[in-house]
């Protein structure tokens, strides 16, 4: 008789969430245990994309390591370029020109708005909302061809090198950059329209994988994860580059906490974003667009760390030079690598449905987090 | 042309050709065996139909075009599809109860094959009218939960399981709402058989003559004839962002096109239970006294009114699925059993009262 009762008790059961998952976003592996749908532990696994990108760069030269950083967050691959340039430049004490600066810095924010309209499409599509896919794609489009005519990609760019630009901008790419915003500002609004104003989507995102501030300096959360709970953690605002010491803008901070805080963040910065792309994309000043280089970059003995916002939080790079071609040891902190390791805390108790939320508005780039 | 409004002087046709020449019970089996190679015709047509505008409808709420290459707009594309699941391998878990993981896709076949059956298409052309039409399609419909959760069980994987489960839970709950928002109408009519449910709305649909308790009605039977179909914003069952494809995520090739063309199949019933018991099935749209008006809506042949009504609510099915995002099991359940169940029998009590009074038109 007590063997019956035993065998009627519910368990725990493990299910593995990837690495072939849909809503994993790449080839993260994540071991769930379950109690019914109630998730007891999230284990994140790592390792199926790993091309350990650190040490290749051990034996690059400096302007090669730049495209091996397009690999790693490939949705903001030019904030992430301009994180190693900053860090050359840094150590080799380049002054780059006005123009420089500023075209970077629009750019960064265009990336930023491409990343996030993703994000906003794919979220839409985790949460069974698979039309939201299709108008974020149909935006980030425009974006992708902007970036096209300029630098001759649309994804993994390579626009920056260490001392500036690897040439001027396209003479459209004013006008074209001027008429996005205006269609854009257009359009966002239709993104709450079909999504944020929905109940079954507040219901879905309100109270759900909350994080508080502690929590969130606690596990080194950064980006518009970490803004939500509260943490002010904006680069951009803390310790600008490039020009965003001459722009205004709104470091967009949250109270909950939870996913529709996240929500809400990313949705503000798009707005953000593109108010700091009219401040600059008139007064774009005249001038080189680099600062001449040796043909092999030799960085003095020492040590340097540059870190710059992405579009998922802060991302550093740490160069250990020897006064070689290449870096002693190069160490990257990506944002996504400390969001994940927040997923457990936020996940239990939740159930799957939820998991799959708080992983989308956690935004991860699994090869950012797997380098 | 005369059969086009009146199909029973094509099936009364028929049938007096074959007494001719037959006994009456090989006309019954004759008849039988004609009805059912007509219904695998129409589940065919349906399915390649149904799908095509799915993926059509679809495309246009997501700005895009959807299948252009085979064939002008794509229209053969459903066909190549299907010949591409035909040519596909059957594979099976090693570990998979092969018995019961072979018999899932039928059960859900059947199921929609038999109420099919009870569906009245138009004027005379009707192969089973039950006095308890209603009540045999609701029963059989739910049957299909079974072959769901056979597909889930024996397909030894934990994702099948828990959307099995998850589908479980949602097709029973909803089939109380289904059931009872019909039977607010039932109330009006007094019958549960399907011809005499349309014969009563010739001077008016029920939707119009009901009063607010006929919409309130409709409303619910169309948000729980969604959820019981495992269609969008209710496709817990499949959630593919979650579980993969739910219960069917082991299936391939034939087995897997059995369950899509189950779910095609099972939405056009819903409907077409919708379009009788609300808006009148294959009757014309009557104004009370509108004589010319009412004329040339006759002029409209019964089987048009009964397929129109019929796209109309898959159009509606459609429509929330490409625009909702998906809800979660507990706010599923929530839903149905703190909101649609208490509001759907207060509307009965009402509509009793109403019927009681006889202040419906």
């Amino acid at each position: 008789m007590e063997e019956v009762t035993q065998e009627l008790e519910s368990k725990e059961y493990f299910i593995n969430m990837g690495p072939q998952h849909p809503s994993t976003h790449g080839v993260l592996r994540l071991v769930l245990s379950l109690d019914g749908e109630i998730i007891k532990k999230v284990e994140p696994h790592l390792g199926y994309i790993h091309r350990s990108i650190e040490k290749m760069c051990e034996h690059d030269s400096y302007q090669q390591i730049v495209h091996l950083t397009d690999r790693m967050d490939y949705l903001s691959c030019h904030i992430n370029n301009e994180a190693v340039c900053l860090a050359v430049e840094q150590a080799l004490q380049l002054e780059v020109p006005d123009r420089v600066k500023v075209i970077r810095t629009i750019i960064d924010e265009l990336t930023r708005l491409s990343s996030h309209q993703l994000w906003w499409g794919v979220m839409g599509m985790d949460l069974g909302a698979i039309t939201t896919f299709l108008y974020g794609f149909r935006d980030r489009e425009i974006i992708t061809d902007i970036f096209e005519e300029t630098c001759g990609a649309r994804l993994t760019m390579n626009y920056n090198i260490p001392g500036g630009l690897f040439f001027d901008i396209h003479p459209n790419f004013q006008k074209r950059t001027k008429d996005f915003i205006t269609y854009f500002r257009k359009k966002l609004p239709e993104y709450d329209t079909l999504l944020t104003n929905n109940v079954i989507f507040m219901q879905r995102m309100k109270g759900i994988g909350k994080l508080s501030k502690e929590d969130a300096i606690s596990y080194g959360v950064t980006g518009p994860t970490g803004r939500a709970s509260g943490f002010s953690c904006d680069v951009r605002k803390q310790h600008p580059y490039m020009a965003y010491d001459k722009v205004n803008f709104k470091e967009v901070l949250g109270t909950e906490g939870d996913c529709l805080a996240r929500y809400k963040c990313r949705i503000a910065e798009m707005w953000e974003s593109m108010s700091i792309i009219e401040q600059l994309i008139d007064n774009i000043p005249e001038g080189p667009v680099k600062v001449p280089t040796k043909a092999v970059i030799k960085l003095p003995k020492g040590e340097w760390y540059q870190k710059v916002e992405t579009a998922r939080g802060e991302f550093g790079v740490y160069i250990i030079s020897e006064g070689q071609r290449s870096p002693y040891r190069l160490k990257f902190r990506s944002p996504g690598f400390s969001n994940l390791s927040a997923l457990d805390h936020m996940a239990r108790g939740c159930k799957i449905a939820d998991l799959v939320a708080i992983m989308s508005t956690l935004d991860l780039v699994i090869p950012d987090i797997d380098r | 042309m005369n059969w086009l409004y009146d199909f029973s002087y094509l099936t009364g046709g028929i049938h007096n050709s074959l007494s001719e020449h037959f006994e009456p019970s090989t006309v019954t089996l004759i008849e039988m065996i004609l009805a059912g190679v007509a219904f695998m015709i129409l589940f065919a047509i349906l399915g390649l139909v149904l799908v095509y505008a799915e993926r059509k409808v679809s495309a246009f709420f997501q700005q895009r075009l959807g299948p252009m290459r085979v064939g002008k707009w794509g229209t053969a594309q459903t066909l190549a599809d299907v010949i591409k699941l035909l040519m596909k391998e059957p594979l099976m878990n090693k570990n998979a109860d092969s018995f019961l993981f072979n018999l899932a896709p039928y059960i859900i076949m059947i199921a929609a094959f038999m109420a099919m059956a009870a569906l009245p298409f138009a004027k005379g052309l009707h192969a089973l009218d039950f006095d308890i039409g209603i009540l045999y399609v609701s029963a059989v419909s739910s049957l299909g939960v079974i072959g769901i959760l056979l597909a889930g069980w024996s397909s030894d994987n934990k994702y099948s399981l828990i959307g099995a489960m998850r589908s479980g839970a949602q097709i029973i709950s909803y089939e109380l709402s289904v059931g009872l928002s019909l039977l607010t109408i039932v109330v009006l009519t007094g019958s549960l058989q399907f011809s005499t449910i349309i014969e009563s709305q010739a001077n008016g649909w029920w939707i119009f003559k009901g009063h607010i308790s006929a919409v309130i009605a409709f409303i619910i039977f169309l948000i729980a004839s969604t959820a019981e179909t495992n269609r969008g914003p209710f496709d817990l069952a499949e959630a593919e962002s979650e579980l993969t494809a739910g219960f069917h995520t082991e299936y391939s090739g034939l087995k897997f096109a059995f369950f899509f063309l189950a779910e095609f199949a099972n939405m056009f019933i819903v409907s077409a239970i919708g379009a009788t018991v609300f808006l009148g099935g294959w009757m014309p749209f009557h104004i009370g006294g509108w004589v010319g008006f009412n004329n040339i809506m006759d002029y409209i042949p019964p089987i048009f009114w009964f397929f129109g009504k019929v796209s109309f609510i898959i159009f509606l099915m459609m429509w929330f699925r490409w625009t909702f995002p998906r809800l979660r099991i507990d706010q599923l359940l929530t839903l149905e059993w703190k909101y649609l169940l208490p509001v759907n029998l207060m509307n009965i009590l009402i509509m009793a009262f109403l019927a009681l009074m006889g202040w419906h038109f």
